[in-house]
């Protein structure tokens, strides 16, 4: 089958733009970001640490401590696994503008091997403390946790999660190794095979991060269930993956870094899709309140009940208000998408939303009565940031900035909103 | 008729219509026209050119505006007539929930709000553009009918305070033009 959507087939290497050649393609050798590494490095060992450290001081807090660790090693997952839809999405689309930041997510998704690591702790210590499914007595004196046993008990659990990291890091590395490849030799074919790859990688995709969000999310109360919580859990990635992309994007040219390649329009495309899933999120969100509200079921009230009382209440409100309110309508508006500053405040501010979302996700089974922080959730968030920064930083100066001779990169460096 | 005319003012003529051969060069001629002090004129090409807008100095569009207010106009009437409806028209007890249970009127609250913005969104641009509009004085022009097919087009209405037959043509002409001609009412 021939290809028509690539005009550019043809080109060679020397009739890209000529502002391809008067930019640093690459991180300069002496660039302070290149010891991104180390310092996130140096983070995480501080941050998870401490938290092993002050978390395994005395039994009591070791729920405290596993709860935290998962809090923070979702929050930075929801970021990779966002920046690796992203990426299967572009290829799946065709899409033109999108080149210049297709980077940025390819090194998100980058961390996902590394990630792994963050989830080992928790599958080798503290699955008793989080999962009460895992304990033989309680499932034998829970007839609904004895029926679920065939899909929820240890050894299987154990499985899924190696599969679903397998996956991830197999889709990850693979199509950063074809765009890596294509680097070196502008060769099209890859630009056809990583399409080719997409459409089975989104369906791998979503059946991993469904399964996965019922996994470690949903089966921390497993009496409770919801059909859409794979979906919730997505959408929330997806306003992580967006409001990272940005803030990376303006990171990079504020350290004098594809100045000329990143335009506004490109911020303003990036812009538009984060208020699109700040939209998704909360129709997601509310979809699965609705049904719950309305059919008033016991057994599936019990998740809303437990964070419609107590401060979980002040919690939920800050999240409809904060996560998709106020964003919503500050979003709204072209000039706001366009101005650097008020996009990174709304993208800093969707980050931290997006991470009381899980918190608020996973706390109140820890905590019934109440929001109740601990010192352990912040030194495992940084800690988990700190992996996160490490892996990214690592794969940020490990290939060029941008795909430097991908096909459509000169219509990306084109293109403008209508 | 205004449905079949645009409402334009009255006068013998209409203005000067001037061909450009290339999206480049009507962009240019835009920001020397733009630059020469017109504001009653217009471009005409077969596809969007981008930065047109900008290269004409055209203000923002107001259709965002009506769109919005439109939208928030649904989503007022959706939650109002359900919780008017629920409370006072005809209260009914509904699953044992209470007469105003604002989850359940969402759905339609969330409707109306999307058709509201959509249907101002469409028919504001309708309205903002005069359309529909079966007649114009450039259509008088017989090479205008290329402004669908192969041809970049600048009008100047004869309106304009700038305005002025020999003059403008000559602008035009300095701008590139393959070819101006003055274009009766």
């Amino acid at each position: 089958m021939t290809d028509h959507s690539q005009p550019a087939h043809h080109a060679p290497a020397a009739a890209l733009p000529g502002v391809l050649k008067a930019s640093a393609l690459w991180l300069p050798l002496e660039h302070p970001w290149r010891r991104l590494p180390a310092i996130g490095l140096v983070v995480a060992a501080a941050g998870l640490g401490g938290g092993l450290a002050f978390g395994l001081a005395s039994p009591a807090s070791r729920p405290q401590l596993w709860h935290s660790w998962l809090v923070g090693a979702l929050f930075v997952l929801s970021i990779a696994l966002g920046g690796l839809f992203f990426v299967l999405v572009q290829h799946a689309t065709q899409a033109g503008w999108s080149v210049v930041v297709r980077r940025i997510a390819e090194n998100a998704m980058a961390t996902l091997p590394f990630l792994a690591l963050m989830f080992l702790p928790l599958v080798l210590w503290g699955m008793g403390d989080l999962f009460h499914w895992s304990h033989a007595d309680t499932v034998a004196a829970d007839p609904l946790l004895t029926h679920k046993q065939p899909y929820l008990n240890v050894p299987f659990f154990v499985i899924r999660t190696c599969l679903y990291f397998a996956i991830w890091s197999a889709l990850a590395l693979w199509f950063g190794r074809q765009s890596r490849l294509q680097d070196e030799t502008g060769d099209h074919e890859l630009t056809r095979r990583m399409r080719r790859a997409s459409a089975p990688g989104l369906v791998l995709f979503a059946l991993t991060v469904t399964f996965a969000s019922f996994d470690w999310l949903m089966s921390l109360s497993p009496h409770w269930y919801s059909t859409i919580f794979g979906v919730y859990f997505f959408s929330g990635s997806m306003v992580a993956i967006f409001a990272f992309l940005a803030l990376a994007a303006l990171a990079l040219r504020r350290a004098g870094l594809l100045v000329e390649l990143i335009s506004s329009e490109h911020m303003h495309d990036l812009g538009k899709l984060l208020f699109a899933f700040v939209a998704f999120w909360a129709y997601i969100g509310f979809s699965q309140f609705f049904l719950i509200w309305y059919s008033n079921l016991p057994e599936e009230t019990i998740f809303f009940a437990m964070r419609l009382n107590g401060s979980w209440r002040a919690a939920s409100i800050l999240l409809a208000l904060g996560h998709f309110i106020v964003p919503f309508f500050f979003l709204l508006p072209r000039t706001i998408k366009r101005n650097p500053t008020a996009l990174a405040l709304a993208a800093g501010w969707l980050l931290l939303m997006h991470l009381l979302d899980l918190h608020w996700l996973v706390m109140p089974n820890l905590h019934p009565d109440g929001l109740s922080p601990s010192l352990l959730d912040g030194t495992t968030l940084i800690g988990s940031v700190g992996v996160f920064l490490a892996a990214f930083g690592w794969s940020l100066q490990r290939q060029a900035l941008v795909p430097l001779r991908d096909p459509r990169l000169p219509e990306s460096l084109l293109f403008e909103n209508p | 008729m205004a449905f079949l005319r645009p409402s334009l003012p009255p006068g013998e003529r209409f203005g000067a219509l001037a061909e450009f051969p290339t999206p480049a060069a009507l962009y240019q001629a835009c920001e020397r026209v733009r630059d020469a002090g017109y504001t009653r004129w217009d471009a005409h090409a077969p596809f969007p050119v981008h930065g047109l807008d900008r290269a004409m100095g055209l203000r923002a569009s107001r259709l965002p505006w009506i769109s919005l207010v439109m939208a928030l106009g649904g989503a007022a009437t959706g939650m109002g007539l359900q919780g008017w409806v629920s409370t006072v028209a005809y209260p009914l007890v509904i699953s044992g929930k209470p007469f105003f249970s604002w989850p359940a009127f969402v759905p339609v609250t969330f409707e109306l709000a999307v058709l509201g913005g959509a249907a101002g969104a469409v028919f504001g641009m309708l309205a903002l553009n005069q359309l529909p509009t079966l007649f114009h004085p450039l259509f008088g022009s017989a090479r205008f009918e290329r402004a669908t097919d192969d041809g970049f087009f600048i009008s100047v209405e004869s309106w304009d305070p700038k305005f002025d037959a020999d003059q403008t043509v000559e602008l035009l002409r300095r701008l590139g033009a393959t070819h101006v001609e003055l274009v009766a009412s």
